[in-house]
C-alpha cells in the first residue's frame, strides 16, 4: 500500500502512514497538539493549518468548507477529523 | 416612577433611556437553571425594544412560556407593524422561545444573528417551522439603522455559546450584552441602583457560564472597554445603569488569573494527583515527582487527593499548564476521586494543557488508560503513554517513574526529545 509521511510541526514527529489514513487517527497517538470535540466535522474544534503539502489531503467536503468558514479558518486550513492524508504533508494546531 | 417600579404588578413596558424600553418577564419561582446553575429567587429574561425613528428594533426575546408577558410589554409600546429589526444577541431557548410567534406577528422584520449563528438557528427552530427564517448574519461593526437611531454589533462568540453576541445602541449609549453581565436574580425593581444585593449571583453566574470561556471574555472586553456606556442591559437580572463600567472591570478581574500572575511568566505548573491505597501509586508520584523536578524553569506540586477538597483544586488546575494523575485500578476503574476531580473541570478551560497519567495495578490495570481517555476528552494534550507497574514498584520501575517525570516537564518546556520517524503500525 502507498505510504505517506506526515509532521506534526507542534511537536516536530512525522510519521509514515498508509494513504487515506485520517489525521485523527494518528495526531492522538502521537500526542500531538490537535484537540477534537465531536470528532464528526461539525464543531471545528480540530482546526490545523496544513504548512506543506496542501494538495496530499483529500479535498474538503461541503460542509468542512461550511464548517471552517463559520471558524474563519485562515487559508490552508483544514479540519483534522476530516482529511485524509494521501501523500506527504506538514500540519500544526490552529 | 422609579421610586415605585415593581414589574410584578406593572405589566407594560419600562423606559429606561429615550425610546429604550425593557420588555421582558420575571419568573421568580425558579431554583435550577440549565442544569448546572442554581438561583435563590429566579431570574429574569430581559428583552429590549428600541424605537427610532424609522422604525422598531426588538432584541432578544424570553423563554417559551413566558410569551404573554413579553407581547404584553410590547404592545404597550409599540404595534408589530412598526418592527423592522430583531436582534438575537444568543440563541438559547432562554431567549428565542418567543422568536417563531414574534416573526409571524411580525413578518415583515429582519432577523440579525451572528455569523456563527446560522446552524444553530434552524436546529433549534426546526421542529417548529416548515419554511426558515430569513435573516441577515452580522459581525464586528456592521451597523443597521433605525433612522435616528443606530445599532452596532459586536462579535462576542463563546459567551458563552458559539452563537453569542453583543449589539450597542450607539445615541444612548446602550450596550444590550445578552448573558454577558448577566445573573439569575430576579427583582421587580430591575435596576441595580434599586434591587436588594446580587453581587454573589453575578459572580456565581460568572463563575458557573463565563469561567470556562476566560480568553473569550478577553476578547469580547477588548471590544467593549472602548465603549462609551450609559446602561448594561443583560439578559438575565438586574439592568446595569448605575456606573455600568463597574461590572465591566469586575469581569477583567474575574478572568485575570491571580496565579499566574504570582508564579511569574517565567516557571510553567506541573501538578501530581494522586490516590493511593498501600502506597504503590504513591511511590510511583514521588519518583515522578522527583524527575519533574529537576527540570529549570518548572514549578512542581504534589498532592495526596484523599487530603484535599475538589474546589481548590479545581482552581489550580485552571492555571496549571501540566497535570499528572495517578490512581490504581481498583475493580477494573480508575478510583472515584480521581473521577470526582475529573468530572468537576467543566468550569475551566484545559485546551491544551498536557495531561498523563499512572498508577499501580494488580492484574488488569485499566485505570490509566481510562484517565489518559478522560484527559483526552478534556482537550488535553496527551504526550506520552502513561506508566503502569504492577503492585509494588521496584527500583528499576521507581527510575523509569523519574524518567517519565522528566520527561513530561521536558515537553512542557519544549525540550522535547525527538523519536525519528514513527511507523503508523507501531502507533497503539
Ligand atoms: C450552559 C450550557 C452549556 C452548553 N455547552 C455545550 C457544549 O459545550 N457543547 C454542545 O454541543 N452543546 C452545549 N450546550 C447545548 C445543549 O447541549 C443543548 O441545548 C441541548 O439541546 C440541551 O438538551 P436538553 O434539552 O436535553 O437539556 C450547552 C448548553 C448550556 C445551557
Ligand atoms: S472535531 Fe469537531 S470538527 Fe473535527
Ligand atoms: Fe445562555
Ligand atoms: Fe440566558
Amino acid at each position: 500500500m502507498a505510504k505517506a509521511k506526515i509532521t506534526f510541526e507542534d511537536i516536530n514527529q512525522t510519521v509514515s502512514v498508509p494513504a487515506g489514513t485520517r489525521i485523527i487517527e494518528i495526531s492522538e497517538k502521537i500526542g500531538a497538539g490537535v484537540i477534537y470535540g465531536c470528532r464528526e466535522g461539525d464543531c471545528g474544534t480540530c482546526m490545523m493549518e496544513v504548512t506543506e503539502g496542501w494538495n496530499n489531503l483529500t479535498e474538503p467536503s461541503v460542509l468542512e468548507e461550511k464548517v471552517l468558514r463559520e471558524n474563519m479558518a485562515g487559508r490552508h486550513y483544514r479540519l483534522a477529523c476530516q482529511a485524509q492524508i494521501l501523500g506527504d504533508c506538514k500540519v500544526k494546531p490552529a | 416612577m422609579a421610586d415605585t417600579l415593581n414589574v410584578a404588578t406593572w405589566k407594560e413596558a419600562v423606559e429606561f433611556a429615550p425610546g429604550v424600553h425593557w420588555i421582558g418577564a420575571l419568573d421568580p419561582t425558579l431554583r435550577t437553571f440549565d442544569i448546572i446553575l442554581k438561583t435563590a429567587n429566579g431570574t429574569t429574561y430581559n428583552s429590549y425594544l428600541v424605537r427610532g425613528s424609522g422604525g422598531v428594533a426588538i432584541i432578544d426575546t424570553v423563554k417559551e412560556g413566558f410569551e404573554d408577558e413579553f407581547f404584553h410589554r410590547l404592545e404597550s409600546v409599540a404595534r408589530y407593524d412598526e418592527i423592522r429589526v430583531i436582534v438575537l444577541n444568543h440563541l438559547e431557548p432562554d431567549h428565542s422561545g418567543a422568536l417563531p410567534e414574534l416573526m409571524r406577528r411580525a413578518p415583515q422584520a429582519r432577523l440579525y444573528i451572528s455569523t456563527r449563528a446560522t446552524t444553530m438557528l434552524k436546529a433549534l427552530l426546526r421542529p417548529n417551522r416548515e419554511e426558515p427564517f430569513e435573516y441577515t448574519t452580522v459581525t464586528t461593526n456592521d451597523r443597521v439603522s433605525l433612522g435616528d437611531r443606530h445599532l452596532r454589533f459586536l462579535h462576542t462568540p463563546f459567551l458563552h455559546w458559539p452563537d453569542t453576541q453583543c449589539t450597542y445602541l450607539e445615541e444612548q449609549q446602550v450596550l444590550f450584552s445578552g448573558d454577558v453581565f448577566g445573573c439569575h436574580y430576579c427583582d421587580s425593581r430591575l435596576f441595580n441602583d434599586r434591587v436588594g444585593d446580587f453581587r454573589f449571583s453575578f459572580d456565581y453566574y460568572y463563575a458557573h457560564i463565563m469561567r470556562p470561556f476566560k480568553q473569550w471574555v478577553m476578547e469580547a472586553l477588548a471590544l467593549i472597554e472602548p465603549l462609551k456606556l450609559k446602561v448594561v442591559a443583560p439578559t438575565h437580572g438586574p439592568i446595569l445603569r448605575e456606573r455600568p463600567r463597574r461590572y465591566v472591570a469586575h469581569y477583567r478581574e474575574l478572568s485575570t488569573s491571580s496565579l499566574s500572575r504570582e508564579l511569574g511568566d517565567t516557571n510553567k505548573s506541573l501538578i501530581i494527583f494522586y490516590m493511593s491505597s498501600y502506597g504503590n501509586t504513591a511511590r510511583m508520584a514521588e519518583a515522578i515527582y522527583q524527575g519533574a523536578d529537576t527540570v529549570e524553569g518548572v514549578r512542581v506540586s504534589l498532592y495526596d487527593l484523599e487530603g484535599g477538597e475538589v474546589a481548590p483544586f479545581v482552581d489550580l488546575i485552571e492555571d496549571a499548564d501540566a497535570l499528572l494523575f495517578g490512581s490504581p485500578t481498583i475493580n477494573g476503574d480508575a478510583v472515584k476521586p480521581v473521577w470526582d476531580l475529573l468530572s468537576s473541570l467543566a468550569v475551566v478551560n484545559l485546551k491544551g494543557k498536557i495531561g498523563a497519567a499512572f498508577g499501580s495495578y494488580g492484574w488488569s490495570g485499566e485505570a490509566v488508560r481510562m484517565v489518559e481517555d478522560r484527559m483526552r476528552g478534556l482537550k488535553m494534550r496527551v504526550p506520552r503513554e502513561g506508566i503502569r507497574v504492577k503492585l509494588i514498584p521496584t527500583q528499576e520501575e521507581l527510575d523509569e517513574c523519574t524518567g517519565f517525570g522528566r520527561e513530561i516537564a521536558n515537553i512542557l518546556v519544549g525540550k522535547e526529545v525527538q523519536r525519528g520517524v514513527i511507523e503508523f503500525s507501531d502507533l497503539t
